[in-house]
């Protein structure tokens, strides 16, 4: 079942929508390079002069070479902080070493000295939470002052803060998934437990230090006059506390070393799908960005997404008569077997009840469901109130929910309401969410919560029998739409981690495929659904 | 004809006589040493026994076992090669003595030839030219230094029983001649149990030419000469037929003088009479004179066949199963140029030390004869000359017999040893040497511009780099990431030098490979890779070892961070075997103080002696090897302290 495709890549519409999708590519591109510069020139220059590679080398010289490297939010903290923290001061992703898939988690000390922000904070939890979902085994790059001490309120005390992320590690360990640190730089304070929890770790000679207190505080508490390697340095923690196990001589010996220790870890992928020889698809994936409508308003068929998307743009539609606006189906991406969930206008109450139907065939066949994310929401009016769309709706949402096989998510437009639950938004858990450059997220569209703001204001106006003019709705509405706009604009998305990284749309295949592999690292448990309401 | 015949041999001159014996229906019976079980010449040959362990003095210098083997094989001859047992009188008469027929001249002929002194006064009884020289008994110090004194600086001091440039040198001052003989005698003694030496007049721009000559015991004949001027240390490193700039009155001389030696001696068989010629004022029919007589086939002997036609090993087996000679002088034709040369494993920037290494590529291009004993997978082992083959081309001219010799090397495909095979390339190179004008000194005198490393080409190194990365079979996922590049580095090791490249992988169509602040643009395209727009050259790994084969063949090892970080406990405190070899004595004890230069221990290897001595001045912590102890290049032997300074 080959995919046809109707796209004219010679048409104007679609050179327009072609140079569009590049400009919202330039913006997040440009955002993307800040990222990756660290802490800039002059910290970078400081850091490499300590004889230390930049926190990108360590992690390429940690990985295979030529591994593929998927990484977890790379714009992360962009435009936050006053931009002090670009990539939340640290890098974190999916890589090989020694032919398996690994969790990196490395701190920029370029950037304010490696210390956590809110987001560092998060950026790292959600990264292990990947790693436990998916059974990855968890190196740390450790080059870290501890938390970044005026955030302290927004970075010590809660859950999801500082100290989850030695929760996680004992529970990870616990499950079997191996945590390495590696101690490229310093270790301070609550930073000195990543080290001190890890099952193997390396510190880096007359480099790395370890310790609860630094010099000047055990100074200010006791008296003592130590010096930072006699407290806490490489030569100490391996040949006296024991708190690290290799000694390494720089950090690229460091890194081979961390090599090594993946080297015997023993642990093999599980058997879980039935993989086929990857084949390109029929259509150029590059043609994504002219077949894809710029304006988000105007409709076309998701299926031209698909074609470009799978092994040989062959789908296997399911129920293709049936509930139309959304398309459900089989294919393959790059050999791995999938079910496709992909919106194509407006949910309707068939649409729903196909969707939680094809995804209980997915989890009863162990088939990794894939979301093209692009949704308005469900149909709204007295005729759909009326048949119980909020019932089909609530079918379609629990089966998403409580489905055991991995949920990869690909925002490809819109993400507004409702639609958003349903087609597995981040509060569904898939194990990874990705958005293009031209998609918008917000609980509805900014036009529609400027109007309803308006609506109920004007009625107050008008019940006390005052007047207001047409500009002056206009102005009302100004700032609600302008905040809409930045809101739910990809970049500020990500920079909160609601997602895990803006992605180039013609890469959606192997960003699929890789985190497609990466869920497969872990056994799919059955599936036990919640009640659906009938 | 034989219907069978044992080869007392092994390696490339095994496999060259198998071959023959095969086309003329003759079945072979090869022998080998432990270290040899998987040898061509063992896969090639009808049968195939064990004579014993890797030593040469345990197995192919056994003469009585090869004689068993044979008698039991049911072989009726046998056939020496050359080295080994094939210039020994006595294994001649054994094997006679057994009933067997020994492929090659009669033991009187060996013996007469053998010793260099009376075979110089035979010739010069026979009316062949040779060069003045005391030949005598008295080896007293003194008289031999008189004699020197009386022939004339520079003399050359060469064991009676000698051959291969074993204990042989050369001596320009008088106040070296003792010196010179102590180490000519030491030399002797242990490759031949016999020191008494010779002294010659050593000629000035002298140039080696030999003449093939053949006997049936009766009549003789000569195929005309080689020209083996370019040797290195008295080994001879290319070969060719005819001689550069030869006459026709000059070929004639040398033939005439030839043949009068062999029939002077009754020689039946393939010889070769060596001569050496005075060169300065080109070849002149009065300025050769004779050396020695080589009993045997001759390692260079494929270029005379080259310009012949003649396969000498079938005469060889024809006449010695009673045959007459198969054509007369006038038969013998001479067609075009032949080279030959030597490919050897041997580590050419550390003084041309034999090297050992199993071979794990080995491709020769077509339009070259190739005359080897090993096998892509055979292993040079350090018992055995460590030759890997003879590299043969033939022409109508010198001009292209050269042209095609060095094409033959840069396309030769050796990897898992290091080789001396950009030596020789660089070699056929020479301006000199291409105009003919050759003497036994030039490559002594170029050896700088012949040995002089070639750097690599960006583009060799970066296919390096990204082969070290294993990065030449892209993935459709290779060096993917969501924005920019991940920027990988390897290092390599070449020649001593630490290369490190950065790459950045571009996908599955190619990469960026940064080497010292250069960018190497590489493309991976359907017809292969690119680099700089150049076509990958081919190559080779073997573990952490790439070689490329790009004319010299680069090596490039990639360097584990792991390996070097564990390198630096070593200190340079070790004084370590610099090749595979045996041991001969350990001079210090532990808590000795020595000082830089003096000698620790005597390592004998390739039938050299090496004297390892201290880099610097220090305390023997530790001795790590004995007098006896066989050991592999690397090892170590003794340990200093650590350098408190």
């Amino acid at each position: 079942m080959k995919l046809a495709s109707r796209i004219l890549p010679s048409s104007e519409a679609f050179h327009a929508n072609r140079a569009a999708h590049l400009e919202a590519l330039a913006t997040v591109r440009a955002a993307a390079e800040t990222a990756a510069g660290g802490g800039g020139e002059a910290a970078r220059a400081r850091h490499v002069s300590r004889g230390k590679m930049l926190p990108r080398e360590r992690v390429a010289n940690l990985l295979d070479p030529g591994s593929p490297f998927l990484e977890i939010g790379a714009t992360a903290a962009h435009d936050m902080y006053d931009n002090v923290a670009p990539a939340a001061g640290v890098i974190a992703g999916i890589g090989r070493v020694e032919g398996q898939e690994v969790m990196v988690v490395c701190n920029d000390a370029t950037v304010k000295g490696g210390t956590y922000y809110p987001m560092t904070v998060k950026k790292h939890l959600r990264a292990q939470e990947i790693a436990a979902d998916c059974a990855l085994p968890c190196i740390y790059l450790v080059d870290s002052g501890g938390a970044n001490l005026p955030q302290q309120d927004e970075v010590f005390p809660d859950r999801d803060h500082f100290g989850r992320i030695f929760y996680n590690q004992a529970n990870m360990s616990a499950r079997g998934i191996p945590q390495i640190a590696v101690v490229m730089g310093s270790c301070t304070a609550g930073g000195a437990y990543v080290p001190a929890m890890s099952d193997v770790t390396i510190i880096v000679r007359d480099q790395g230090t370890i310790f609860l207190a630094g010099p000047p505080l055990v100074k200010a508490a006791t008296g003592e006059v130590v010096s930072a390697e006699d407290l806490g340095g490489g030569d100490v923690h391996t040949r006296l506390s024991g708190v690290a196990d290799y000694l390494a001589e720089d950090d690229a010996h460091a890194l081979a070393l961390a090599r090594r220790a993946v080297r015997h870890l023993n642990r093999a992928k599980p058997q879980t799908v039935q993989w086929q020889s990857p084949e390109d698809p029929a259509y150029d994936p590059e043609e994504i960005l002219g077949a894809v409508p710029a304006d988000l308003r105007t409709p076309y068929d998701i299926r031209e997404v698909i074609a470009r998307t799978v092994d040989g743009s062959r789908f296997d539609e399911f129920k293709p008569r049936f509930g139309e606006t959304i398309v459900t189906g089989f294919a393959h991406v790059m050999g791995c077997p999938v079910g496709i969930v992909a919106n194509n206008g407006v949910l309707f109450s068939e649409a729903a009840q196909k969707t939680a139907h094809f995804v209980e065939l997915c989890s009863q066949r162990n088939i990794p469901l894939v979301f093209l994310q692009n949704i308005t929401g469900f149909m709204v009016g007295r005729k759909y109130e009326n048949e119980g769309i909020a019932r089909h709706g609530a079918k379609m949402v629990t089966a998403v929910a409580t489905t055991n096989v991995p949920k990869i998510t690909m925002l490809v437009g819109g993400s507004f309401g409702a639609g958003n639950y349903g087609m597995a938004g981040r509060a569904y858990s898939p194990r990874f969410l990705w958005t293009w450059p031209n998609s918008r997220i917000s609980v509805m569209g900014g036009e529609q919560a400027a109007g309803v703001l308006a609506t109920v204001r004007r009625d107050g106006i008008e019940r006390k029998g005052g007047s207001w003019s047409a500009e002056e709705e206009a102005e009302f509405k100004r700032p609600t739409l302008e905040m809409f706009e930045r809101q739910s604009h990809p970049l500020y998305a990500s920079a909160r981690l609601w997602d895990d990284g803006i992605v180039d749309p013609r890469k959606t295949r192997e960003v699929l495929a890789l985190s497609l592999s990466a869920s497969l690292c872990a056994p799919i448990e059955a599936t036990r659904f919640g009640l659906f309401r009938m | 004809m034989f219907d069978k015949i044992l080869i007392a041999n092994r390696g490339e001159i095994a496999c060259r006589i198998i071959e023959t014996a095969r086309s003329l229906g003759v079945a072979t019976v090869a022998v080998y040493s432990e270290a040899d079980a998987r040898a061509k010449h063992v896969a090639l040959a009808d049968e195939a026994v064990l004579i014993g362990p890797p030593q040469p003095a345990e197995s192919y210098l056994k003469g009585e076992r090869l004689i068993e083997v044979a008698l039991e094989a049911g072989a009726q001859a046998i056939h020496p090669g050359y080295g080994f047992l094939s210039e020994n009188p006595d294994f001649v008469e054994a094997v006679e003595a057994a009933g067997l027929t020994f492929i090659g001249p009669s033991a009187s002929a060996i013996r007469a030839m053998g010793l260099k002194d009376a075979a110089k006064k035979l010739m010069e009884a026979a009316g062949v030219p040779v060069v003045p020289g005391y030949h005598g008994d008295n080896q007293d110090p003194e008289h031999l230094a008189g004699a020197a004194e009386a022939i004339g600086y520079p003399v050359l001091i060469k064991a009676v029983a000698g051959g291969g440039g074993k204990g042989m040198r050369k001596v320009v001052a008088p106040q070296e001649f003792a010196a010179a003989l102590d180490a000519a005698r030491g030399e002797a003694r242990t490759a031949f149990g016999n020191d008494a030496v010779l002294i010659e007049k050593y000629v000035e721009k002298p140039r080696h030419i030999e003449v093939q000559i053949f006997g049936d015991g009766g009549e003789a004949v000569h195929l005309y000469e080689r020209d083996c001027s370019l040797q290195r240390r008295h080994q001879k490193v290319i070969e060719e037929a005819p001689a550069p700039g030869m006459t026709e009155e000059m070929r004639a001389a040398m033939g005439e003088a030839a043949v009068r030696a062999a029939r002077a001696i009754g020689y039946k068989g393939a010889g070769t009479i060596e001569f050496i010629v005075d060169a300065s004022d080109g070849l002149r029919a009065d300025r050769f004179w004779f050396m020695e007589m080589n009993t045997r086939l001759q390692v260079e002997h494929p270029v005379t066949e080259a310009v012949t036609g003649i396969d000498l090993v079938e005469w060889q087996l024809r006449v010695a199963a009673g045959e007459p000679l198969p054509m007369t002088q006038d038969e013998i034709p001479l067609k075009g140029h032949a080279f030959e040369a030597r490919l050897y494993a041997e580590d050419v920037p550390k003084g041309f030390l034999p090297a050992t290494g199993t071979l794990s590529h080995l491709i020769f291009p077509d339009g070259a004869r190739i005359d080897s004993g090993v096998r892509a997978g055979d292993t040079i082992s350090p018992f055995y000359d460590p030759m890997i083959a003879k590299v043969i081309t033939h022409g109508p001219t010198r001009e292209i017999a050269l042209a095609r010799m060095t094409r033959a090397l840069e396309q030769s495909e050796v990897a898992g040893s290091v080789t001396n095979l950009a030596f020789l390339a660089a070699l056929t190179r020479h301006q000199g040497f291409a105009a003919g004008d050759v003497d036994t000194g030039l490559i002594e005198r170029d050896l700088d511009q012949l040995v002089a490393g070639v750097v690599p080409a960006p583009r060799i190194v970066a296919q390096a780099a990204l082969a070290a990365a294993g990065l030449l079979q892209p993935g459709a996922l290779s060096g993917f990431t969501l924005w920019a590049p991940l920027a990988r580095s390897v290092t390599l090791a070449h020649e001593g030098e630490e290369i490190t490249a950065v790459i950045r992988a571009r996908g599955p169509e190619g990469a960026v490979i940064e080497i010292d602040g250069a960018e190497i643009g590489a493309d991976c395209e359907a017809s292969g890779w690119r680099f700089e727009g150049v076509k990958a050259v081919p190559m080779a790994r073997a573990g952490a070892r790439i070689t490329l084969f790009s004319g010299v063949a680069p090596v490039f090892d990639l360097i584990d961070p792991l390996d070097r970080a564990g390198a630096d406990a070593g200190g340079g405190n070790l004084i370590e075997a610099p090749m595979p070899g045996l041991v001969k004595a350990v001079f210090v004890s532990t808590g000795e103080a020595v000082a830089e230069g003096q000698r620790l221990a005597i390592l004998e290897a390739m039938k050299m002696e090496h004297t390892l001595v201290a880099a610097r001045d220090g305390v023997v912590a530790e001795v790590l090897a004995a007098a006896g102890d066989q050991v592999e290049a690397g090892a170590a032997l003794v340990r200093l302290e650590e350098d408190e300074a």
